[in-house]
């Protein structure tokens, strides 16, 4: 039964969270960092917007996602006349788009992380003098590090999930965009329920394993460091 | 010397308040800074050391630390801070605790055996109890060898036993390092001990200022000694009243006439004082 089985769909999945998860958190640790220390009147704005695809059916998103990304949009036309980049149904699209989808992911867990931090441990790593960076990168980072393996883990997981705006980004093009989830959708608009089960159990069982790592890591980690 | 004198509102509890301190402290002095929760001091302590903004001038020596033009960061003042709730760096040894401040072996390895922590030096702070912790945060604080060090209520978070304990070796840390230690404190016998001058603060002012013995010492004119307590009960007994109150960790009665019991009432905060014995002090 495992002749006919394609791995090419879960490997682009992973693929695809793996380098969304290394772009968002590079991107969001700045934005978490300055969120969870701003007193700044924008703030509320800022973490609207971060959270909107929590909440937008993912139609939506990847509807204004394509249109963003076609040529009938500024964004779109630029990447292709200037970079000759185009963004629409293939790999670096779907990349933008899971950017835009799981941001929320990442972003809320690690600004979580800083925000229960004590505030006078940051204040003393500025009175001996430290910057703000090294104090992040030193004093900030390293205490959070539950929150800092929620936003990674769930992100990726979170990305290897998406379904409705990967199709309408990406669409389904073996070896391109036809990920793990496409997959079992086109398995099962074929009736081809063997290939669906094997696809589905493979997705519960690897991103349960997941899961209990975090929780068994962050236990531990709660006993160890007496938080 | 330095020289504060810096007004800001403060939004308390009981509404805005003005923090308006104009205060000049010699330099190697030991101040105590006392009064009431919400008094302001702690926010004072936070704008001397640049945590918090002000307006209003602060001068250290010949430096400008803030004026109208001017306000230096508070990585670049070099002062030491001790918080009441230690704040140590939960993911560093006791030893990188002290390093990361400033990487000078010798003055790390000389604070931790004058506090006696050596052998500590490698465990994590969450592993120490509370008065070790402390101690690590006191040795931290002076790891930039600072010209002032402030101190939040460095002790009161620990039992009666260790906070003498503390008190010595902050008296030790104190004129070792020739700092100007300006520390927050609710404790008399504490600020009696440390400092050598205390300043009283109430709704943002300063009410008192002067040596530990002139501003702590209740007794006033031929009084021998005099407590403050508070009023729990008043009662009636036969011809004469008796006046229950609360004073430190006792309860005490005492006789009062007609006449007091009329101004005095129950939760009233009263000063008691006597004259005409000597007071017999007796080992427990």
């Amino acid at each position: 039964m495992f002749e006919n089985l394609e791995f090419a769909p879960f490997i682009l999945s992973f693929k695809l969270a793996g380098i969304t998860t290394a772009i968002l958190f590079t991107l969001s640790l700045p934005l978490a960092w300055w969120l969870s220390q701003s007193k700044s009147k924008i703030k509320s704005f800022i973490e609207a917007v971060t959270a909107l695809p929590i909440v937008l059916p993912p139609s939506v998103l990847g509807f204004y996602i394509l249109w963003a990304l076609s040529h009938n949009s500024p964004i779109g036309a630029f990447f292709d006349e200037i970079f000759g980049i185009k963004l629409v149904f293939n790999f670096t699209g779907l990349v933008v788009a899971s950017c835009f989808y799981s941001l929320p992911f990442m972003v809320q867990p690690l600004q979580g992380g800083f925000e229960s931090l004590n505030k006078n441990m940051l204040e003393a790593s500025y009175i001996s003098g430290k910057s703000r960076l090294k104090t992040l990168l030193r004093v900030a980072l390293p205490n959070i590090k539950p929150a800092l393996l929620s936003a990674i883990i769930i992100t990726f997981a979170h990305t290897v999930g998406e379904f409705g705006v990967v199709l309408m980004v990406g669409g389904s093009i073996p070896g391109e965009t036809k990920v793990a989830s496409v997959a079992i959708y086109e398995m099962v608009e074929i009736m081809d329920y063997t290939s669906a089960h094997i696809y589905s159990a493979i997705m519960v069982s690897i991103s349960f394993l997941v899961l209990l790592s975090v929780y068994i890591f962050n236990k531990r980690y709660v006993k160890k460091v007496g938080l | 010397m330095i020289h504060i004198d810096i007004q800001k509102m403060l939004h308390g509890s009981s509404g805005q308040m003005l923090l308006g301190v104009d205060l000049k402290i010699k330099q190697g002095d030991f101040v105590a800074l006392a009064g009431r929760s919400g008094s302001g001091k702690t926010t004072l302590l936070r704008i001397l050391a640049g945590l918090e903004s002000a307006s209003g001038e602060i001068k250290v020596g010949d430096e400008i630390w803030q004026d109208k033009l001017t306000c230096k960061s508070v990585q670049k003042r070099g002062i030491g801070f001790v918080f009441q709730d230690y704040a140590l760096f939960a993911n560093m040894s006791v030893i990188e605790n002290l390093l990361f401040v400033q990487k000078d072996k010798a003055l790390a390895k000389h604070l931790l055996e004058l506090t006696e922590l050596e052998e500590l030096q490698d465990r994590l702070p969450s592993t120490l109890s509370g008065g070790q912790q402390q101690r690590v945060s006191l040795c931290r604080a002076l790891m930039n060898r600072p010209k002032i060090l402030l101190m939040d209520e460095p002790l009161s978070a620990l039992d009666p036993f260790m906070r003498a304990k503390l008190q010595q070796e902050i008296l030790i840390l104190h004129k070792e390092f020739q700092t100007t230690t300006i520390m927050v404190s609710h404790d008399p016998s504490e600020m009696y001990r440390l400092a050598n001058r205390v300043v009283v603060l109430e709704n943002g002012k300063i009410i008192q200022d002067g040596s530990a013995k002139d501003v702590l010492l209740k007794t006033s004119g031929s009084q021998k000694f005099s407590f403050e307590g508070e009023i729990l009960d008043i009662k009636k007994i036969d011809v004469i009243y008796v006046a229950i109150i609360s004073i430190g960790q006792q309860i005490v009665e005492v006789v009062v006439s007609e006449n007091e019991a009329k101004n005095l009432h129950v939760e009233q905060i009263v000063r008691v004082g006597t004259k005409a014995f000597a007071p017999t002090i007796s080992s427990r």
